[in-house]
């Protein structure tokens, strides 16, 4: 058996979700093959039942795609002897009842959970759940998720859901809504709260673009914060006080060298403890002298004591740049990130932030809910890409996803660029991420001219200001994370063995001298430079340690960091594309990618001094 | 009382839905949102060069591009 949730967007369905499967249990982020749903299990007399959180519906004859969804897995539902707890919310009982009663009328086993309960208090409504449990035939139980209130009870009451075919006239279905409306809702006059007038004050245009700004740039500087804090702290001692050391040790155990060497623990570094500066040319290294010291004789300087070192970002090894990466440079900004974006989600803003930019976006050839898969792709393009299914269009969906996989950095994108031009400050930093946002506005206004079709108005419902429920806010944020984990660290491990293969076979250069004329001509990079654009392929943030080496310069690293941000998301979000737009749309995306990402580049190489 | 549509209706001004000029789809849509003709309704805001409109029907606040607003026609209370 399996319970389904299903209700309106912004009922409380991952709240009801998150106390339904409980704190003990592994909810998933499951990446079905036609949608991205929530997963989780609960026990019920002691069977493990599977418990699924359904994109929220209004209807089920579906206006979305992600509508679509629902109304796909209610069908694939109604082949066992499944459940759906149908979640209404208590404080829109009209809107809510046309889902139930479309939901009794396919005669699957429905219980109705009358969430938010709490919230009809303070806004006058009182409703005879008694009453209504009699007209629709089914249990109703009233419930506040965010309290836990009523959890019990619905649980209890689980098992007698049923089917109850409500006999209606589909021409009659407001009216018939109205009738229960009138016998079992009464509806006092509401005083406005402070949440309310906020509400208002943030979607006004006067008061709600300077909200905006400031609420944007709190966020960002937050997440550079928390970031920046737990890296300095936490990750950064962990890696060298730690890790470091142990790493030495074990590549004196591996000997030193060898290829089993180089791939686990990559390049060793020497630094000569007289001239306290690392030594560059090492020609011979010599026996192990005491602890990690060594005598190594260089081109320059003849035979000189050093200390073996690794370093963290150019050493490509997978025990070393290839944790390093992902876990000390990339995950404390997805924390940071995610942390910042659930509140965003959870409080009620992002709507309110999309109206406001309707207009802008309507020039790309989007409506203001994209900006939701974009704040969303600034995490990860993965979800963000699953995210465009919000879009009406295919149309939309295909400028979103494009827009995104080329002028939408994601974390690991943002830590490549922080850590190849981070050290020139807002010198290096404002160049890349402002072509990046250039690239965006003419990328969308190229497309919405050229494609043809037009895009269609913001059609949504704005919640309530909500203050953020903690403990879902941090179920969501761990299972964001530890998605982020179980996707980027096999892919940048992948990487950094592919790097080291590539270039004991010398593949690198030979492709490097293939693509001179693009690379070094069109680009102004040296051809190593290109062993970065391919394994750019597979994952970004292992391109810092693989340009590192080279030497470049400020104009060839802002280079190198936009045409690696532009010219190919990742293999993760492209497989992701794929499915979403097809292969033949997926072509045209990936076409437009590589041509804009060697314009750019090469007018920035053009360009700049 | 005055008859206008939402998109002209000034901010902050109630009134009550008597016609929604438009084929079945965009009533359809309009009506799971609860914008359907004899609703009470209540403008929130609206934006510059044809922005979108905000407007709160009974507990439930929408906001829908200007196209649609306008033919949304309201009599104001």
């Amino acid at each position: 058996m399996k319970i389904l949730l299903m209700g309106n967007p912004n009922v409380g369905k991952s709240v009801i979700f998150s106390r339904l499967t409980g704190a003990h249990v592994i909810a998933s982020n499951y990446p079905g093959t036609t949608v991205e749903f929530t997963k989780g299990h609960m026990r019920l007399r002691r069977e493990r039942i599977e418990v699924i959180d359904v994109p929220g519906t209004y209807t089920l004859k579906p206006t979305s795609k992600a509508e679509e969804v629902a109304v796909e897995m209610l069908r694939e539902a109604k082949e066992n002897s499944n459940i759906v707890i149908n979640i209404v919310d208590a404080t829109n009982l009209e809107r809510n009842l046309n889902l139930t009663l479309q939901l009794l009328k396919e005669g699957i086993k429905v219980i109705v959970c009358l969430n938010l309960w709490d919230e009809t208090k303070h806004t006058g409504i009182e409703i005879d759940v008694k009453k209504l449990e009699e007209i629709l035939g089914v249990p109703v139980v009233p419930t506040c998720a965010i309290s836990g209130e009523g959890i019990a009870e619905l649980i209890d009451r689980l098992p007698e859901a049923k089917a109850n075919t409500y006999e209606y006239d589909e021409e009659e279905r407001w009216t018939e809504i109205g009738g229960i409306i009138e016998e079992t809702q009464r509806v006092t006059h509401r005083h406005h709260t402070f949440l309310d007038r906020l509400g208002d004050a943030s979607i006004r245009p006067a008061t709600g673009i300077p909200i905006a700004l400031v609420v944007l740039a709190a966020t960002f500087s937050i997440i550079r914060f928390i970031g920046e804090s737990l890296i300095a702290y936490i990750f950064e001692p962990i890696f060298e006080g730690l890790w470091k050391p142990l790493m030495v040790k074990f590549s004196t155990i591996l000997g030193s060298g060898g290829f089993i060497h180089d791939i686990l623990i990559g390049k060793l570094f020497f630094f000569n403890t007289e001239s306290e500066e690392f030594i560059k040319g090492v020609v011979v290294t010599g026996k192990m002298v005491a602890g990690n010291m060594v005598m190594v004789k260089t081109a320059t300087d003849g035979v000189v004591p050093a200390r073996v070192t690794i370093d963290f970002v150019q050493s490509m090894g997978l025990f070393t740049t290839g944790l390093f990466v992902p876990l000390a440079m990339v995950l404390p900004y997805i924390f940071a990130f995610y942390l910042m974006l659930s509140f965003l989600e959870d409080s009620g803003y992002l709507p309110r932030l999309g109206v406001l930019v309707d207009n802008f976006m309507h020039r790309l050839g989007l409506h203001g809910l994209s900006i939701i898969p974009m704040m969303l792709g600034l995490g990860c393009n993965v979800p963000g890409a699953l995210a465009t299914r919000v879009l009406e269009t295919k149309r939309e969906r295909f400028i979103a996803a494009t827009l995104m996989a080329i002028a939408i950095p994601c974390m690991a994108q943002i830590a490549m660029v922080f850590g190849l031009v981070g050290k020139f400050g807002v010198r290096g930093l404002a160049p890349v991420f402002g072509t990046l946002f250039v690239v965006w506005v003419l990328l969308g206004i190229v497309m919405d001219r050229l494609l043809p079709g037009e895009s269609p108005e913001i059609f949504t419902e704005i919640p309530p200001y909500r203050i953020p429920y903690f403990k879902a806010l941090s179920k969501k944020l761990w299972m964001r994370t530890y998605g982020f984990l179980r996707e980027a660290v096999p892919y940048v491990l992948l990487g950094v063995f592919i790097v080291n293969v590539f270039y004991s076979l010398h593949v690198i250069e030979f492709i490097g001298r293939l693509f001179s004329p693009i690379v070094r001509g069109v680009l102004g990079l040296p051809n190593e430079a290109v062993a970065a654009l391919i394994i750019g392929f597979l994952r970004k943030d292992i391109a810092i340690g693989m340009l590192s080496p080279l030497g470049l310069t400020m104009k060839q690293l802002i280079v190198a960091s936009v045409v690696l941000t532009m010219y190919f998301p990742c293999v993760a979000t492209f497989a992701v594309l794929v499915r979403e737009l097809g292969v033949k749309d997926m072509l045209k995306a990936t076409l437009i990618m590589i041509v804009s990402a060697l314009l750019v580049g090469g007018a920035l190489n053009l360009i700049m001094r | 009382m005055a008859i206008v549509n939402l998109a002209s209706m000034g901010q902050g001004e109630e009134g009550r839905v008597v016609r929604i000029e438009g084929g079945l789809g965009l009533r359809r849509r309009l009506e799971v949102l609860g914008v359907r003709e004899g609703a009470k309704i209540e403008k929130v805001s609206g934006h510059f060069m044809r922005g979108p409109i905000t407007a709160r029907v009974g507990n439930t606040e929408v906001a829908i591009g200007w196209g649609m607003a306008k033919r949304v026609t309201v009599e104001v209370l």
